[in-house]
C-alpha cells in the first residue's frame, strides 16, 4: 500500500497578517517569517500514517510518499514530514509564482503515473492561496473518485476502500470510495477519532493534532535521499490557466472602544449602531 | 463574451441566497459585456424551486432532474454541467462558494479546459477582459488575477455581492437531458447525509450571528450563546476550537476553513480572535467582543468590547435586551 501526500511550503499560517504587498503591488513580502508545511497537508501526512500503522504492533502496512512542488528550500518541509514518519520524498522544483492550481494538479498527475500510489491524501486547501481546487482537478485528470473535506475516515483492514465523512454545508455526507482515490482532508481529521483503520487497538487513541517528530525520526529523516525533478522532466507543459497581476492589502478594521458595562453596550448597539 | 451560466445553490429544498448573489454578479458582468445569463439547477425534483429561479431575470432557467442528483456528487455533476456549457456555448460558469461548488467546479473547469477563480470578491474590466479580485492569506492580501483560458469558472464569496432582487417578469424554464452517470461513479458509493438540523436562521444569511469559542468550556454552556442568538433572531456560530472540543457541530464553524459571514451584528463570545477565525467574520458591519482577556486579538477588530467573564456578561446582556423590548 502506497499513499502519496502532496505538501506545500507556506508562510507560518499564524503570521499571515504579517505578509505585505510590495509598493508596486507586483510581489509579496514575507521576509523574516518562518516557513512551514501547509497545515492541511501536515494533517494529510498524519492521516496517511494513521491509516497505515497498527498502533498495537507499531507495524507500518505500507509507505507514505511526500511530494512538494516549489523552490529548493521546500526540502525542509519534506524533511519535516519524513521526520513525522513518511518514507520517501520527492521535490518538483518550480517557482511558486509560475504555478496555478491546474499546473500543480497536472504535475501531481505525472507523479502519480510514475509512482502508482493506491491513494492520494492531501489538504483541502493551502492557507496562502486558499483556492481549494487541486485535489478535485487531480481526481478529474486521473478519472478517480474524490472525497473532499474529510473530517473522518474509516478503512477496513485490507485498505482497499474507505468510508469518508465529508464536512459540507448543512451537515456531513458519508461516501465510500474504492481505491485508487483522492481524499482531501479538513481540520477534524486530526482529532483523536478522525482516522479508524480497524487494525489499531481501540484502547490506544491518538492525541489531538498531527504528531511531533521524534529525535529518532529527525535523525532517520536526514538519511533519506530526496529525489529531485522538474515539471519539464515530468513532461508538463507549463502554460498557466491563471495569471496573478497584482497584490494589495485590504483596509484593516480599527479597534473600537472598550465599554465598562453591558448596559452601556446594549444602549450603544441600539442608539449608535442601530443593529438591535 | 459568450453567455454566462449561473449554477444555483439549493439546499434542503430551498434556493439559497448565495444564488441571488451570483445572479447579481452575472447580471453586472452581462451588462458590461453585452451578453446574457442563464441559471442551471440540478436535483432530484425541483418543482418547488422553479418559480423562485424564474424570477431572477435570466434569459432562461435550465432544470436537470434525475434520481440522486440532489446528492451533488462531483463525479456526477461535472459532466452534466459540461454538456450544458458546450451545447449552450457558455463562456463562464459562476456559483456561490458553497461546499458543493468547491467540490464540483474544479472538476468541471478541467473538463472545460478552463481556469478557475475561487472565492472572488470583486470584478473589474480592462476593455473586455475581466479581472477578478480574490482573498489570500486569511484575507490579509487581495490578489487581482486574469483567467487566460477561453472559458472561465468562478466561485463567489456571497457576502461581497448583494442578493439580486426578484423581478416580475418570468424567465422561460427548460428541462435539460441528463447524461448517464460516468464510469468513475462505480468506485464511489453515497452512504448517507447527516443533516445538522437548526430552527435558527442560516449562518450565512442571518443579520445577527452570535459565536462562541473555547471560553464557553462545554456544550452545556453553549446554551447561553443560543439564548442570546434566539433573542436577537440570529444564528449561532463557533470557532474551530469550540467545534473540535465538541461544543457544537462543524456546520457552525466560522472562519477561513468554515463559513464566511458578514452580518449586521457579530457578537464574539469567549473567543480570542485567531487569524483564521477573523478571516471568516471581519466583513461584519458591527463586531462586539466579550472576553475576559483584555489582550485578546479579537478586541483589535471589535467595534465594542467588554472585558469581563462571559458567564456574567452574556446573561446580563440578555437581561438588558429584554428590558429594551418591554
Amino acid at each position: 500500500m502506497k499513499i502519496l501526500v502532496p505538501v506545500k511550503r507556506v508562510v507560518d499560517p499564524d503570521k499571515a497578517d504579517q505578509v505585505t504587498a510590495s509598493s508596486d503591488g507586483l510581489t509579496l513580502n514575507s521576509e523574516g517569517l518562518d516557513w512551514k508545511p501547509n497545515p492541511f497537508d501536515e494533517y494529510a501526512v498524519e492521516t496517511a500514517l494513521r491509516l497505515l500503522e497498527d498502533r498495537g504492533t507499531r507495524e507500518m502496512r505500507g509507505e507514505v510518499l511526500v511530494v512538494s512542488i516549489g523552490p529548493g528550500k521546500a526540502t525542509q518541509q519534506i524533511r519535516w514530514c519524513l521526520a513525522m514518519g513518511a518514507h520517501k520524498g520527492i521535490l518538483v522544483e518550480a517557482k511558486d509564482e509560475e504555478l496555478d492550481s491546474t499546473l500543480v494538479a497536472q504535475i501531481l498527475a505525472k507523479v502519480v503515473e510514475k509512482e502508482s500510489p493506491d491513494l492520494v491524501i492531501m489538504g483541502k486547501q493551502t492557507v496562502d492561496g486558499e483556492s481549494n481546487q487541486v485535489a478535485q482537478i487531480l481526481a478529474e485528470i486521473l478519472e478517480w473518485p474524490q472525497a473532499t473535506f474529510a473530517g473522518k475516515i474509516e478503512a477496513p483492514p485490507e485498505l482497499d476502500r474507505a468510508t469518508v465523512t465529508r464536512e459540507v454545508d448543512g451537515g456531513n455526507i458519508n461516501v465510500t470510495v474504492t481505491f485508487p482515490a483522492i481524499i482531501s482532508v479538513d481540520v477534524r481529521i486530526v482529532t483523536s477519532e478522525g482516522v479508524q483503520n480497524n487494525v489499531s487497538p481501540p484502547d490506544k487513541p491518538y492525541d489531538e493534532g498531527p504528531r511531533y517528530a521524534s529525535l529518532g525520526g529527525i535523525m532517520k529523516a536526514k538519511k533519506i535521499p530526496i529525489e529531485t525533478t522538474t515539471p519539464a522532466e515530468l513532461g508538463v507543459d507549463s502554460t498557466p490557466f491563471i495569471l496573478t497581476l497584482s497584490f494589495s492589502q485590504p483596509p484593516q478594521r480599527k479597534a473600537g472602544v472598550i465599554l465598562e458595562t453591558v448596559e452601556e453596550l446594549v444602549l450603544k448597539l441600539k442608539e449608535e449602531a442601530k443593529v438591535i | 463574451m459568450d453567455n454566462i451560466l449561473v449554477l444555483a445553490h439549493i439546499l434542503d429544498g430551498r434556493v439559497k441566497k448565495g444564488t441571488h448573489s451570483a445572479v447579481t454578479f452575472a447580471s453586472g458582468v452581462a451588462d458590461h459585456l453585452n451578453c446574457k445569463y442563464s441559471i442551471l439547477a440540478l436535483g432530484d425534483d425541483l418543482s418547488t424551486q422553479r418559480d423562485t429561479l424564474a424570477a431572477l431575470g435570466a434569459a432562461k432557467v435550465l432544470i436537470g432532474e434525475a434520481p440522486g442528483l440532489g446528492r451533488a456528487l462531483a463525479e456526477r455533476w461535472a459532466p452534466i454541467i459540461e454538456q450544458v456549457v458546450k451545447e449552450g456555448n457558455y463562456g463562464m460558469v459562476v456559483s456561490p462558494s458553497s461546499t458543493t461548488a468547491k467540490d464540483v467546479l474544479p472538476r468541471l473547469a478541467y473538463r472545460l479546459e478552463a481556469g478557475m477563480a475561487s472565492d472572488v470578491i470583486g470584478v473589474s474590466f480592462e476593455g473586455d477582459t475581466l479581472r477578478y479580485t480574490r482573498p489570500m492569506y486569511a484575507g490579509n492580501i487581495n490578489a487581482t488575477m486574469e483567467i487566460v483560458t477561453k472559458k472561465h469558472v468562478v466561485t463567489l464569496r456571497q457576502t461581497e455581492f448583494a442578493p439580486f432582487v426578484p423581478v416580475e417578469e418570468k424567465s422561460p424554464v427548460e428541462t435539460i437531458s441528463v447524461p448517464a452517470p460516468p464510469e468513475v461513479l462505480n468506485r464511489l458509493t453515497f452512504e448517507s447525509f447527516d443533516r445538522s438540523v437548526s430552527a435558527r436562521p442560516d449562518l450565512t444569511e442571518a443579520k445577527v450571528v452570535v459565536s462562541g469559542g473555547r471560553g464557553l468550556k462545554s456544550a452545556e454552556n453553549f446554551k447561553i450563546i443560543e439564548e442570546l442568538a434566539d433573542l436577537l433572531g440570529g444564528a449561532v456560530g463557533a470557532t474551530r476550537a469550540a467545534v473540535d472540543s465538541g461544543f457544537i457541530n462543524n456546520d457552525f464553524q466560522v472562519g477561513q476553513t468554515g463559513k464566511i459571514v458578514a452580518p449586521d451584528l457579530y457578537v464574539a463570545v469567549g473567543l480570542s480572535g485567531a487569524i483564521q477565525h477573523v478571516a471568516g467574520m471581519k466583513s461584519s458591519k458591527v463586531i462586539v467582543a466579550i472576553n475576559r482577556d483584555e489582550d485578546a486579538p479579537i478586541f483589535q477588530v471589535a467595534d465594542y468590547g467588554i472585558v469581563a467573564d462571559l458567564f456574567k456578561a452574556v446573561p446580563e446582556m440578555i437581561k438588558e435586551i429584554r428590558k429594551l423590548e418591554d
